[in-house]
């Protein structure tokens, strides 16, 4: 797992609500795409998205087979106070990565 | 009542220019259009915006790779071609262009495998290898909104005709020629999908189809399956000569890459 791509506004207006947009590469193998021999492509999903700002969490999704590779995930979220966003994708292998990005609000 | 009509104010008058030019520029005869401009609105916003388009991730995995040293020789590509967005600058508008050492045309990938060869002295990387597909993409992006520009050069005319013959080749047991949809049918439908008028202005290209980057020759490959004929084998020479042939096409038309497609 590796690269992804994180969109948060420059700066915020505390009370306002805003979106949070992330991209993250990853195969998305569903696990029902056969190899030729007949068995089956092992099953390598992100199972769980989480969003925490300064250490609470603030978004979470669980995620299916039927979700596209390189999963496109945004959400809002009102503006309370500034710090530290954390993003966190973990996938079937246990694998988890993580980025991080400033939230400023006014 | 006869109330005379105002005049525009004058706030108006650079919008109406505006109008005015595009009203020229959409009369001057040119009717081609990118594959762009047939996708829905939400498609095109996803091109757009760099934190949506899923091709901006190999673009970020290139740019990893552009200063990663590979090979004997020990070098990355920016040990000689430094910062990419001044050296990279146009070069995907000039592709595929003359390589003297093999005396033929080589597309993007075939160049930077040649680079990888040559200079880095390492394994060049399979065609359609993730990290081959990122780097093209990555020198390619440069580009972006410069208009097409195939070079002058005399010794890629005879690989240009032979694309162009291949072009309008009937072929496959379907014996569709590319020019039978392309030119003759573009904006109509084919199943769902609008037929596009075939120009390669945004390769390597995000296809939601494939869920991934792929190549010119990857989509080439779809046509030659979809009208019953076997595809050329990856790296042929007979894809950069239709590439050559359809960059000629193109001429002039704004480099998108990465751009997506359905």
């Amino acid at each position: 797992m590796a690269r992804a791509l994180i969109n948060v506004p420059a700066k915020v207006k505390r009370g306002e609500i805003f979106e949070i947009k992330t991209l993250i590469s990853h195969p998305m193998e569903t696990g029902y795409r056969p190899k030729g021999d007949g068995t089956f492509y092992p099953r390598d999903i992100i199972q769980t998205f989480v969003c925490t700002l300064n250490g609470e969490e603030i978004f979470r999704a669980d995620l299916f087979p039927a979700i596209a590779a390189n999963p496109f995930i945004t959400f809002t979220t009102t503006a309370t106070e500034g710090g530290l966003l954390m993003f966190s994708w973990t996938d079937d292998r246990g694998e988890t990565a993580m980025e991080s990005a400033k939230l400023v609000v006014e | 009542m006869t109330t005379s009509r105002r005049p525009p104010p004058l706030v108006l008058l650079p919008a109406l220019l505006c109008a005015a030019t595009l009203a020229i520029a959409a009369d001057n005869g040119d009717s081609r259009r990118s594959g762009f401009d047939d996708m829905s609105p939400p498609l095109q916003a996803m091109q757009r915006e760099d934190v949506t388009n899923p091709g901006m991730l190999s673009v970020l995995e290139g740019q990893m790779l552009w200063s990663t040293k590979a090979g004997a020789a020990g070098k990355s590509c920016a040990d000689c071609h430094r910062d990419a967005s001044v050296s990279m600058k146009g070069v995907a508008t000039r592709y595929p262009a003359y390589d003297a050492t093999t005396q033929r045309p080589l597309d993007l990938e075939g160049k930077v495998n040649a680079c990888r060869e040559t200079q880095q002295q390492a394994e060049p990387f399979a065609w359609e290898d993730s990290k081959l597909l990122a780097l093209t993409t990555y020198v390619a992006t440069q580009s972006r909104g410069m208009p097409i520009a195939p070079p002058d050069d005399p010794r890629l005319e005879p690989f240009r005709k032979r694309g162009e013959t291949l072009y309008n080749q009937r072929q496959g047991q379907l014996n569709f020629s590319c020019a039978n949809c392309h030119d003759s049918h573009p904006g109509q439908k084919l199943a769902a999908a609008t037929i596009p008028q075939g120009h390669p202005t945004g390769y390597p290209i995000y296809r939601l189809e494939w869920q991934s980057i792929g190549s010119l020759q990857r989509r080439l490959r779809g046509c030659f399956v979809g009208v019953r004929a076997e595809p050329y084998p990856y790296g042929a020479q007979e894809y950069v000569d239709l590439e050559l042939f359809l960059m000629s096409r193109a001429k002039g038309m704004p480099i998108e890459t990465p751009a997506v497609r359905p």
